[in-house]
């Protein structure tokens, strides 16, 4: 280890400053017991009692959390599927366009996702609401799943699905058995990835959604426009701490499976 | 009464030779290619019921693919695969009566060792009672008693090989492969291990097919053993007759040390054949049935053991030339000297030598010269 000079340790304060001083000062201001975003007036939990009143911004969340269960587990199921095939069938014809199509979501603006799905629904006449959104967080999901899940599948050793098969197994016990289970640490951080990206996304939930169907994101980008209140700030340091946890969560999974090393 | 030695009952098996035998497992013509490389050549083999049969050759000449078209892995682009008369060419793996030990053991990580050996017993839907007797039983019989309860990665190589091999051969199978199964053992506990191996074939009876590269291993094992390369059979034989009796060059070289000669044959008189070398001169050797004629050009093999060395020449040896020592390699149970007949541009034979006494000073040195000799059982002919 190389110890750092004070050059150093400066530009390392700074970047992080950048990075996380934002956050910071809007959980601090959570707990101002001023009505004025920018005044301090001393420490109080008052907004988060008023959140819990706040009857359109806890239905947003409901919603927000249902949505991004449903999609999330939509994801997860297509991406690994994808993962699988990718990383199984060698190299059959299409790969690399196959390979182009699932990942594309990760590297497309969101604008272009949201307004071509948005498109998409009103051509095929579909009435827009919560399973357009969940259908549009699931395209973009699949593929962050899919990398995820092909990554464990790299270092996967094949031998094991044959000592599955020639003990009996078909290839669908095999895969519920030996499959499944050995990467399985990947296809909950899969899930967990895909979850905590539909909660935060209001681009592609906003062309996509319609009447009835307002997440999280999209009733607090509005409430702001109106002026952010304290009130705001609370909502938001509850779904940082929340996203973070899941996060986490995540990281943890996917380490536990290297110290494994299976 | 003096109990049958497990030696002897070995020497009396010989299917092979009996007309009546039944094969358990028989390739006929079987040819699988990968791309554009033939991996396995138009094999045909026959496999015995309780033989221990061995497949030998380097990397890369087919064994494996061989090995896994047995186990439904692979599929034959032609040919059949037939087990006990039937033909198994496109049944997959899981419904075979065919278990496999893999090179890697292939042991389920997330399962313990008990649950790695029922697998496949779960699978045939035995009931629970019948599953744990069952695993208790293999745990004994590869002597991991005790350890069911453990995850593989608690375990050591060797108890890893053993509950590999545990798991391969709960369902019972008719036929078991084993692939390099002692690669990842070290010396001492390889050879222990296929003693073992051999001890848990014959109380079984399973038909037992190992590949492997390492012809010791092959040769201390197996009953029969089929040499191979480049995807094609070269040889099937026990492994004293492929030792001794090789068919090719290629053989000789592979299996074990050979010395080779170029020559041509002098005359044939019943078994014994004379052949002049320009190096060791008049060489005679005996030969059942030689199909040689004078004047043919013959390469003569000769394996470094038979070869005695002496300072003295020999008054009666059969065959006999001078050499120089050029060098002394010693090994501890016996010493490897290569010896350069036929002056500085002649050819060095390697001559093993046996270190019966513990005298540190031996007999031969560096630069000494010497006569190597042989008798007419030592030589073997083989076409050039």
């Amino acid at each position: 280890m190389t110890r750092l000079g004070p050059g150093l340790i400066l530009a390392l304060v700074a970047g992080f400053a950048f990075l996380y001083l934002p956050i910071l000062a809007l959980i601090a201001y959570s707990f101002n017991a001023s009505r004025l975003v920018t005044v301090w007036g001393g420490f109080s939990t008052h907004w988060y009692g008023t959140l819990l009143a706040n009857e359109p911004l806890l239905s947003a969340a409901w919603l927000s959390l249902r949505l991004a269960f449903v999609s999330a587990t939509l994801a997860t199921a297509l991406g690994t599927l994808a993962a699988l095939a990718l990383a199984r069938q060698g190299r059959f014809r299409g790969r690399l366009l196959f390979t182009g199509m699932a990942l594309a979501p990760l590297v497309m603006p969101e604008v272009i996702t949201g307004l071509s799905l948005l498109l998409l629904f009103v051509a095929a006449d579909v009435e827009r609401g919560f399973w357009t959104v969940t259908i549009a967080h699931a395209t973009f999901g699949l593929g962050f799943a899919c990398i995820v899940v092909q990554a464990r599948l790299v270092g996967f050793d094949r031998s094991l699905e044959e000592a599955a098969r020639d003990l009996g197994a078909t290839p669908l016990v095999t895969f519920w058995t030996v499959t499944l289970p050995l990467i399985a640490p990947a296809v909950a951080a899969a899930w967990l990835l895909a979850f905590t990206l539909s909660l935060d996304d209001l681009v592609i939930a906003s062309f996509t959604t319609g009447p009835g169907a307002t997440t999280l994101p999209m009733r607090l980008y509005s409430a702001v426009r109106l002026g952010v209140s304290p009130e705001i700030n609370a909502a938001c340091t509850i779904l940082i701490g929340f996203v973070a946890t899941v996060v986490i969560a995540a990281s943890l999974l996917l380490k536990r499976r290297q110290a494994l090393g299976a | 009464m003096r109990k049958a030695s497990p030696g002897s009952v070995r020497r009396a098996f010989q299917p092979w030779n009996d007309p009546a035998a039944q094969p358990l497992v028989e390739f006929r013509a079987v040819t699988k290619r990968f791309g554009g490389v033939t991996a396995v050549a138009d094999v045909s083999l026959s496999l015995y019921p309780r033989e221990f049969f061995a497949l030998l050759g380097p990397s890369g000449c087919g064994k494996t693919t061989l090995m896994r078209m047995l186990a439904g892995f692979e599929t034959p682009d032609e040919g059949q695969i037939l087990l006990d008369g039937v033909d198994i060419t496109a049944v997959p793996p899981h419904l075979r009566p065919v278990n496999m030990m893999f090179q890697s053991y292939a042991l389920f990580p997330h399962l313990s060792v008990a649950d790695n050996i029922g697998y496949g017993l779960k699978r045939e839907g035995l009931p629970r009672a019948e599953i744990d007797r069952r695993v208790a039983e293999m745990l004994a019989l590869v002597k991991l008693d005790g350890l069911g309860k453990r995850r593989p990665d608690q375990l050591s190589g060797g108890q890893r090989q053993r509950v590999a091999l545990a798991r391969a051969l709960a369902k019972r199978p008719k036929l078991l492969l084993l692939d390099e199964p002692m690669a990842a053992l070290d010396r001492k506990l390889r050879e222990a291990t296929q003693f073992e191996l051999m001890d848990i074939q014959s109380e079984l009876g399973t038909t037992f097919m190992v590949v492997t590269h390492d012809q010791d291993e092959a040769m201390t094992m197996a009953d029969r053993m089929a040499v191979m390369d480049h995807g094609r059979l070269v040889q099937i034989a026990p492994p004293d007759v492929i030792y001794e009796a090789p068919v090719s060059r290629h053989v000789a070289e592979f299996v074990g040390d050979i010395n080779i000669l170029k020559g041509r044959v002098e005359s044939v008189n019943g078994d014994l054949v004379s052949v002049t070398t320009p190096l060791a001169g008049r060489v005679e050797l005996d030969e059942e049935a030689p199909a040689l004629s004078p004047g043919a050009p013959v390469l003569v093999g000769l394996r470094p053991e038979k070869i005695a060395l002496s300072h003295d020449e020999p008054a009666q040896a059969a065959n006999k030339v001078r050499g120089e020592i050029w060098d002394i390699g010693y090994l501890g149970d016996m010493t490897m000297v290569q010896v350069m007949i036929g002056g500085d541009d002649g050819q060095l034979l390697k001559v093993s030598l046996t270190n019966r006494s513990r005298r540190i000073e031996r007999p031969f040195a560096w630069e000494d010269t010497v006569w190597l000799s042989w008798d007419v059982e030592a030589g073997l002919v083989l076409k050039p």
